[in-house]
């Protein structure tokens, strides 16, 4: 759990407090932790002067605003049919031996969390994955081991 | 019916003047531009394809001083990749586009919607925005582009999805009428155009609606981007003139094994081998907003089917009936024929199913889940039952 602290304040400042403002300051509270907090959306709430079941309702809406508990690095794998076609499988498969959870999950420490998603526009170079905005492509469960381990340096 | 043939050319991307372009689009009075796309015939590239030229002048008729003009990136039909790829490559084409469009309809502000899953380009595209803005100031002119995220929501390509989400709002469909030419984004009148529709305006304006037509087919005017993936030696993007068929497509992209091609995603049409010959490739054939899926004959249908309802019982916003339950008792019931545990003569109530929501759902996403539906399970029955 992340203390949200002045992020609120200052997103609303830079966005504004309307409800248009909403979603740019949800996406980036997302973008710096990951996930959204209740207690962030809360504030959110307060500070454009809707109420929290708003913010929440719009929140989970959306696949990339998660309002659960995520990793540092969100790792994003296409299952949409070119990947799938592709090798998918072997993919997913690579990436929970590596980090050792099943997708849905977050590592222990919280570097790291596995999910699924729907098609992310790379079917030519399938197939592919995002890590946090980041798109990898062309994968191969050599190549995705290597950039996770990349990734577990930083 | 009218045959092209495959013919390869490249104007989305060819570098241009994109000041020179502009100045021309300027000079040129409101009027004058819309009877431009209107002789152009040009249709939106996004997939629905309705008259670019009838979208502007629409929203051009409205007297509200507050207009919008809208740019839908948020490509996430399974399968395109043509508009990341225009915003990577020529996002001046999109920006300038977007300026004359403004001028067509009397807009003075743009927004860009981009799907969450492009967020990596934003650094460039901000860059390249500013340089936009500096031209646009320098030759005089007022308009003002700006970019919103999306966040993962195939539901918020739908028009009136987009504007809520937009507006701050869940990602739900409004009902229409009002369309957006009178009642968009802000409850203001706006013209929302695909991101290669913009490029394609900017070509005609370049090139002439007169030039521009002697492309493609009397019912689909031009040359489209195409985004190819699947079973094929040569995926990726490539720009095409309309008109040829699915046969011909298939000599150049497929890997001599091709059983089917699914024309338009997810929502699309499955075409099988043996209508490759008679089916044309464009609105008097089967439309596409550019993706392209090739199979060939080792890919189980059945696999392709489930994938994409798995899809659309995900991606459905859940507003209305038809499409939330529709969609989750065709994967429920695709499985139970699979399984055994229903009957093979339950595909024809699927079909009645997909058929009641063509009719009843509220947005387009519910509306088309019967083309894949319909067009796989008629076309390849065998392979769903057993």
């Amino acid at each position: 759990m992340y203390q949200v602290g002045n992020l609120v304040k200052e997103l609303s400042a830079k966005h504004g407090h309307a409800r248009e403002s909403l979603m740019p300051i949800l996406q980036a509270i997302v973008q710096k932790h990951n996930y959204l907090t209740d207690e962030a959306m809360v504030e959110v709430a307060r500070e454009l002067d809707i109420s929290a079941a708003e913010v929440y309702g719009t929140a989970s809406f959306y696949t990339f605003l998660d309002t659960q508990v995520k990793g540092k690095y969100v790792i994003r794998v296409c299952k949409t049919i070119t990947c799938s076609m592709k090798g998918k499988s072997d993919i997913i498969h690579t990436l929970e031996e590596i980090l050792k959870i099943k997708v849905g999950e977050t590592t222990p420490d919280s570097q790291f969390s596995l999910v699924e998603t729907n098609c992310i526009g790379w079917c030519h170079k399938a197939p592919a994955i995002l890590i946090n905005e980041l798109p990898y492509t062309e994968l191969t469960p050599e190549k995705v081991s290597d950039i996770i381990k990349d990734y577990m340096q930083k | 019916m009218e045959n092209k043939g495959l013919n390869k050319v490249d104007l989305i991307f060819e570098k241009i003047d994109n000041r020179e372009v502009l100045d021309k689009g300027f000079r040129m009075s409101r009027d004058e531009i819309i009877q431009e796309m209107l002789d152009s015939g040009l249709k939106g590239r996004g997939g629905a394809g309705f008259p670019t030229g009838m979208k502007w002048k629409f929203t051009a008729a409205e007297k509200c001083p507050d207009k919008y003009i809208v740019c839908n990136a948020d490509e996430g039909e399974p399968g395109t990749f043509k508009d990341r790829e225009i915003l990577d490559r020529v996002s001046n084409k999109v920006h300038g586009g977007m300026a004359i469009a403004g001028k067509a309809i009397g807009a003075k502000k743009g927004i860009v919607y981009l799907r969450g899953e492009y967020r990596y380009l934003l650094p460039k595209l901000m860059i390249e925005l500013d340089a936009f803005h500096k031209m646009i100031k320098e030759i005089g002119y007022d308009f003002n582009i700006e970019y919103r995220m999306g966040s993962g929501a195939y539901i918020c390509g739908e028009e009136s999805a987009l504007f809520e989400s937009i507006e701050g709002f869940r990602g739900e469909p409004r009902n229409k009428p009002p369309y957006p030419t009178v009642s968009g984004v802000f409850g203001k009148p706006t013209s929302i155009n695909n991101v290669e529709t913009l490029v394609t305006a900017m070509m005609i304006i370049q090139h002439g609606a007169k030039n521009f037509i002697q492309y493609g087919t009397k019912d689909s005017r031009g040359s489209k981007v195409f985004s190819i993936s699947g079973d094929t030696p040569t995926p990726g993007i490539f720009e095409l003139e309309l008109g040829m068929t699915v046969q011909q497509f298939v000599n150049e992209f497929g890997d001599g094994d091709t059983k089917a091609v699914q024309v338009g995603g997810a929502s699309g049409f499955c075409v099988p081998r043996k209508k490759f010959a008679e089916t044309i490739i464009g609105f008097e054939g089967v439309p596409t907003g550019g993706s392209m899926k090739l199979f060939n004959s080792s890919r189980s249908m059945y696999n392709v089917l489930h994938n994409y309802l798995d899809f659309f019982t995900e991606e459905s916003c859940g507003q209305c009936t038809p499409c939330r339950v529709g969609c989750q008792q065709l994967l429920k019931g695709v499985e139970k024929v699979k399984k055994g545990e229903a009957k093979s003569t339950y595909l024809i109530e699927l079909m009645k199913l997909a058929d009641t929501m063509k009719i009843a759902a509220k947005c387009g996403l519910g509306q088309s889940v019967g083309n894949a539906f319909k067009s796989i399970v008629g076309n390849f029955k065998e392979e769903i039952i057993y």
